[in-house]
């Protein structure tokens, strides 16, 4: 629980001075309007089955790398639903697209599309689905 | 004495099946971690062939290994904190403890005797008696305001002693195991901003952590601990432009050849070439992708480097006398890991998504063999009993 206020705060709110869960969510929609638009009714940008099976695998098994396989943590935090609580996907998208310039987080953005980005952050925040 | 021995004997006819007839030694095996499934492989060098496996070993998605000294037993430390003895002859747990929540990796003292384990929650090494998992000492890696810090980079030392780093905290520390229920710790703050792995070299003298937050490796003199600990390399690191980093660079170990050791640089498509009687960069040469190992062959001609996703199909090998790339090829899907057999003649890899691991001629650079192997990562051979920091 510590870690994850440090998280936020090294995220986004040391920079701006808003340590509130609910002002930084305000800040990343202001931030991330038209993406956060499009994840509320992203049925466009849904990866295709094979792309969302290799999306899948990559999460446990090369995020599991830092995150680990079950994503409870490792040298990066726990990525489960209850330690994401109260953040945003579209903030998690971003994390996963451009890294955290703060902590050893990379940005994925040259690996993967922003719907795969948008797809993992909300499978991450419902619980992610087993490679298997 | 007789009972003693007919126990042991039945229980390497047990291995015996897939194992040729009668006794053997431990020294020609090895195991592979199966990450996704929590299980090993035991493995033959000289058969090149998987021998048996052993199950039930909790999460393994981090997982390294050590030798007890008569390379009998394999101590798996796992992701999830568990430490599991696994009987290399007998082919089966020996002992399992869990021992923390969430843990990194660990050591076995020069003696033998004691098993260390760095844990990144709760933050701290615990200690364990080699023979029976019981709990010996308990360090707490505690700092500024009482804080824990999740630790790396443990190696063995000289003097049964243990040196590890401070991921959080940014500090080294070095436990003197003599009273092994009583350690006495050295503890060097300030040593450079979130430290991530660190080696010591072979001849146990030196411990250098890598830092992940700056440039620069951190090092200690393990024969002159009161002259603190300095930086080198100033050049080793990501430089001002912070690149994306997949993978962490693993420095296990130091890929030596002569007096030049060779490390992958971080976040950068470069093997460093450093001098170890100046621990001054000596040349830089560009390799395909982001290095995670860099590992030398035992008599140290070559240097094989793996790399991280997306590159991460591609092996290459350095030629150490004219520092060139001379071997460039698709050595499996997801390769994690190499291990050389003890005198280097053959090289293992692991083909995470062939699940495979694959088996290289290093002269030839031939494929010899392929063993089949559920998501295998890490692969330990028995030799590693006797070098330290491994």
């Amino acid at each position: 629980m510590h870690t994850e206020r440090v998280a936020l705060h090294d995220a986004a709110g040391s920079r701006y001075g808003l340590p509130h869960p609910l002002a930084l969510a305000l800040l990343v929609i202001m931030m991330f309007g038209v993406t956060f638009a499009t994840s509320a009714g992203a049925a466009a940008a849904e990866p295709s089955p094979q792309r969302a099976a290799q999306l899948t695998y990559m999460v446990r098994q090369d995020c599991g790398s830092c995150h680990g396989m079950t994503l409870t943590g490792g040298l990066g935090p726990a990525l489960v639903p209850a330690a994401l609580k109260g953040k945003p996907a579209a903030y998690i998208k971003h994390v996963i697209l451009n890294g955290n310039k703060n902590t050893a987080m990379p940005g994925w953005s040259p690996l993967m599309s922003e719907a795969d980005a948008e797809w993992i952050a909300e499978r991450l925040l419902a619980g992610f689905p087993d490679a298997r | 004495m007789r009972a003693r021995i007919i126990g042991l004997l039945a229980g390497t006819i047990l291995l015996a099946g897939c194992a040729g007839a009668g006794w053997r030694g431990t020294g020609d095996l090895g195991v592979v971690i199966e990450r996704a499934n929590g299980s090993v492989q035991l493995v033959s060098t000289t058969e090149r062939a998987a021998i048996g496996r052993v199950a039930g070993l909790g999460d393994l998605s981090h997982a390294s290994v050590v030798y007890s000294r008569d390379g009998r037993y394999a101590y798996v430390f796992g992701r999830d904190g568990g430490l599991t003895k696994v009987d290399m002859l007998r082919g089966r747990i020996a002992q399992r403890v869990v021992q923390s929540g969430n843990a990194i990796g660990g050591a076995i003292s020069q003696d033998g005797r004691l098993i260390a384990v760095a844990n990144y929650v709760p933050g701290g090494v615990r200690v364990f008696d080699a023979e029976t998992l019981e709990l010996l000492a308990d360090i707490p890696a505690a700092y500024g305001d009482g804080k824990l810090s999740k630790v790396v980079g443990i190696e063995d030392a000289p003097g049964n002693r243990f040196a590890f780093s401070l991921f959080d905290a940014g500090e080294i520390w070095v436990a003197d195991l003599s009273d092994p229920r009583r350690p006495a710790l050295q503890k060097f703050k300030g040593i450079g901003k979130e430290p991530y792995d660190a080696l010591v070299t072979p001849d146990g003298r030196y411990y250098l952590a890598g830092l992940f937050g700056e440039d620069g490796m951190a090092m200690l003199d393990l024969w002159h601990t009161d002259r603190g600990v300095k930086r080198v390399l100033d050049s080793y690191g990501r430089g001002t432009q912070k690149l994306p980093v997949y993978k962490m660079p693993h420095l296990e170990g130091w890929a030596m050849a002569g007096r030049y050791a060779y490390v992958p640089a971080v976040g950068r498509h470069e093997v460093l070439v450093i001098d170890t009687d100046t621990w001054r960069e000596a040349g830089r040469i560009a390799v395909a992708g982001q290095p995670v190992f860099v590992i030398a062959r035992p008599d140290g001609r070559q240097v094989w480097v793996n790399f991280a996703v997306p590159d991460y199909n591609t092996v290459q090998v350095i030629d150490t006398e004219t520092r060139q790339v001379v071997q460039t090829f698709a050595a499996g899907r997801a390769i994690l890991h190499m291990e050389f057999t003890p005198r280097g003649e053959a090289v293992w890899l692991s083909a995470r998504d062939d699940d495979r691991v694959v088996v290289y001629d290093t002269a030839s650079f031939a494929r010899v063999s392929e063993i089949f192997a559920d998501k295998p990562s890490g692969i330990f051979f028995t030799a590693r009993a006797f070098r330290t920091g491994f």
